[in-house]
C-alpha cells in the first residue's frame, strides 16, 4: 500500500506531494499525520505542492481536513509552493482555503509557522517560545 | 456554430484508476494543440471535478474528449455520460453561493466557470451528460 | 465547342484580360504590375481551367477548386498583412470573372447555353473570391489580435520597488481577460522575486464597479494563496464612495489611498523602519 513519506523537522512535520492523491491515498496521509503530530507533539505542519500541477475540490478539501484535525490537535498548518496557474483556478473554482496558511516555499513557510506559534522577542527580532 | 472533429478518444470510467488516466489524456490533447499552461489546469481541473462525480454519483460511465475546431480557434470538447440516477434540482446544483464561499457540492457551478462552453442535460432515472469546451 | 473547352483553350487571353482589367483599374498613381504579379496571375488562372470539368462546373464547393483556394488564401493572408485594402482584394477576383464572362460571350453563340454557363462561372468565381475575402479577414484579425496582446502587456507593469515589495500600476479598464493577464504576470513575478508583498496601484482604473471590484477581490485572493500579500493603493474619493454605495465588501484587504502610503504600510509589515541619516559630524580623529 503506497503511502506519502512525512518528515519530521523539529517541531513541525513536512510532507512533500508528488503524485496525484487518490481516494484511500488521501485517507492514508490523513491518518498518517494526525498520527504523527499526537506522537511528537508536533506544533506545525508544512504540505508541500510545488510539484502538484492539478488541485481539484476534493484535493482542496484533503487540505482543509489536514488543517481543521491538525488545529484540533494544537497544529498549525502550512500549505507551501503553489503554482501560479493552480492558485488562479481555484479562485475561479471557488474554492476558500479556511483555516491554511500559505507560503511561497518551505523556506518561508517555517518563518511563517514559527511566528504563529511563538512569541515575537521585539528587541532582536528572534522567537522564543511561551 | 459548426464544428469540425479533428481528433476523438473514448474512454470507460469505471474506477479511481480510469479517472486518473482519463486526466492524463486530457493533458495530453491540451498539449497536442499547444494550450498555455493556464488554460491546461483550467480544463484538466474542470475534468476532474465532472469524472468525479460520474464515479460517485453516476456509478460509472463514459468519457470522450474530441479536438474541435470552428475554423478559426481550435479547442478541447470533453463529454461525460453517466446512467445513474441523474440531479434531481439542476437549478439548485448549478448554484453555488459563490460569493460566500459555501463549500462545494458538486462542483459544477466552479467547473462550468472554467471552462468557454458548459452543457449539462440530466434528469432523474436518465442519467446525466456534460459538455465542457475549452479554446486553446 | 463546349464552354469549357473554350475557357480552357483561350486561357493566355483570359490572363492578358484579367492583367489589363487590374492595370485599368489602378488609375493614375498605380505601379505596374511586376514580373511575379503577371506570373502568379497566369498560374491562377491555369489552375483554376484545369479545375473545370462536368461535375464541379456544377458544384462551386466542389474539391476540385481546393487547390485554387488554397493559393488564393495564402495570397489574401500576405496581402492583408502588407496593407492591402478590402476592395482590391475583391475586385482581384472579380475582374477575372468579367475576363472569363467575356471570352465565352465572344465563343459561345447559343444564347441559352452562353446564359447558362455564365451563371455557373460566376456561382464559382463568386465562391472563391468570398474564400479568398475570408482569408483577408482572418489576416487582418491577426494583426489586431497581436497589437492587442502588446497594448495589453505594455499595460501591466509588475515593478520590484524593493526587496519583496511589487508594484503594479493597472491603468486602463480592468475586465476580466485583463484581470487574467494581471493575475498571471503578478503570481509568476512573486515566484520569481520571492516577494511577499503586492500593491496593487488602481489611480488610473476609470471606474470601479462590483465586477471590477470582484476582479481585484480575486486578484487579491489569488496572491494569498501564493503566501503573499495585497495592498490596494490609489483609492480615489469617487471610487471610494461608488465601493460603499454599491455595498462591495473590501473588508479584510489593506486599501491606502496613494502608492506612498502603501510602500510604508509595506515597510511596516516588514518590520523596516526607515531612519534619517545622523546630522552629526563626527570630529576628525
Amino acid at each position: 500500500m503506497e503511502r506519502i513519506p512525512i518528515l519530521k523537522f523539529g517541531e513541525f512535520l513536512l510532507v512533500t506531494i508528488q503524485v496525484d492523491l487518490y481516494d484511500q491515498l488521501a485517507e492514508n496521509l490523513e491518518a498518517d499525520l494526525i498520527n504523527l503530530v499526537r506522537k511528537h507533539h508536533s506544533r506545525g505542519v508544512l504540505i508541500d505542492i510545488s510539484a502538484v500541477s492539478i488541485i481539484d475540490s476534493f484535493m482542496g478539501r484533503i487540505l482543509v481536513n489536514i488543517a481543521k484535525m491538525s488545529k484540533i490537535m494544537d497544529a498549525e498548518t502550512v500549505v507551501t509552493g503553489m503554482q501560479p496557474a493552480v492558485a488562479i483556478t481555484l479562485i475561479e473554482l471557488g474554492l476558500h482555503f479556511e483555516g491554511v496558511y500559505n507560503a511561497l516555499n518551505i523556506e518561508k513557510g517555517m518563518e511563517l509557522l514559527r511566528s504563529k506559534i511563538y512569541k515575537l522577542d521585539e528587541d532582536d527580532d528572534t522567537y522564543s517560545s511561551e | 456554430m459548426t464544428l469540425t472533429v479533428q481528433n476523438k478518444e473514448e474512454f470507460v470510467v469505471t474506477i479511481e484508476k480510469d479517472a486518473l488516466i482519463f486526466r492524463n489524456s486530457v493533458k495530453t490533447g491540451a498539449e497536442k494543440i499547444s494550450m498555455g499552461i493556464l488554460y491546461q489546469t483550467k480544463i484538466i481541473t474542470a475534468a476532474s471535478e465532472i469524472v468525479r462525480n460520474l464515479l460517485k454519483y453516476g456509478g460509472g460511465g463514459k468519457a470522450m474528449i474530441e479536438t474541435v475546431t470552428d475554423g478559426r480557434k481550435v479547442g478541447l470538447r470533453l463529454t461525460f455520460k453517466d446512467n445513474g440516477p441523474g440531479i434531481p434540482n439542476l437549478d439548485l446544483a448549478m448554484s453555488d453561493g459563490f460569493s460566500t464561499g459555501k463549500s462545494l457540492g458538486l462542483g459544477l457551478p466552479g467547473a462550468k466557470r472554467l471552462v468557454d462552453q458548459f452543457d449539462i442535460r440530466s434528469a432523474v432515472g436518465s442519467g446525466t451528460m456534460v459538455m465542457l469546451l475549452k479554446w486553446k | 465547342m463546349s464552354s469549357i473547352q473554350a475557357l480552357q483553350s483561350n486561357s493566355k487571353n483570359i490572363t492578358e484580360r484579367w492583367l489589363q482589367l487590374q492595370a485599368n483599374e489602378e488609375g493614375d498613381f498605380a505601379e505596374a504590375l511586376s514580373e511575379e504579379q503577371k506570373t502568379e496571375a497566369a498560374e491562377l488562372v491555369t489552375n483554376l481551367l484545369k479545375s473545370l470539368n462536368e461535375t464541379s462546373l456544377e458544384d462551386p464547393d466542389s474539391d476540385a477548386f481546393s487547390k485554387v483556394k488554397e493559393s488564393l488564401g495564402i495570397l489574401s493572408l500576405s496581402r492583408a498583412r502588407q496593407g492591402y485594402s478590402p476592395r482590391e482584394t475583391a475586385t482581384y477576383i472579380l475582374r477575372l470573372k468579367e475576363a472569363m464572362l467575356e471570352t465565352l460571350s465572344t465563343e459561345i453563340t447559343d444564347v441559352k447555353e452562353l446564359y447558362d454557363n455564365s451563371l455557373k462561372i460566376s456561382k464559382i468565381l463568386d465562391n472563391v473570391m468570398i474564400n479568398s475575402f475570408e482569408s483577408f479577414i482572418k489576416g487582418r484579425e491577426d494583426i489586431i489580435m497581436r497589437q492587442t496582446d502588446e497594448i495589453t502587456e505594455i499595460s501591466t507593469p509588475v515593478i520590484r520597488v524593493w526587496d519583496g515589495v511589487l508594484a503594479l500600476p493597472i491603468i486602463g479598464t480592468l475586465d476580466s481577460s485583463r484581470t487574467q493577464v494581471v493575475m498571471e504576470s503578478l503570481l509568476q513575478q512573486i515566484v520569481e522575486s520571492e516577494s511577499s508583498i503586492a500593491i496593487l496601484d488602481i489611480s488610473g482604473v476609470p471606474a470601479v464597479d462590483t465586477l471590477v471590484a470582484q476582479h481585484l477581490i480575486k486578484t487579491v485572493s489569488a496572491t494569498r494563496l501564493m503566501g503573499a500579500e495585497c495592498i490596494i493603493s490609489g483609492i480615489r474619493p469617487e471610487i471610494a464612495q461608488t465601493i460603499v454605495h454599491l455595498g462591495i465588501d473590501l473588508s479584510g484587504i489593506i486599501t491606502k489611498a496613494t502608492l506612498a502610503s502603501a510602500l510604508k504600510t509595506s515597510f511596516d509589515m516588514m518590520r523596516y523602519d526607515i531612519v534619517k541619516k545622523s546630522d552629526k559630524k563626527t570630529l576628525g580623529a
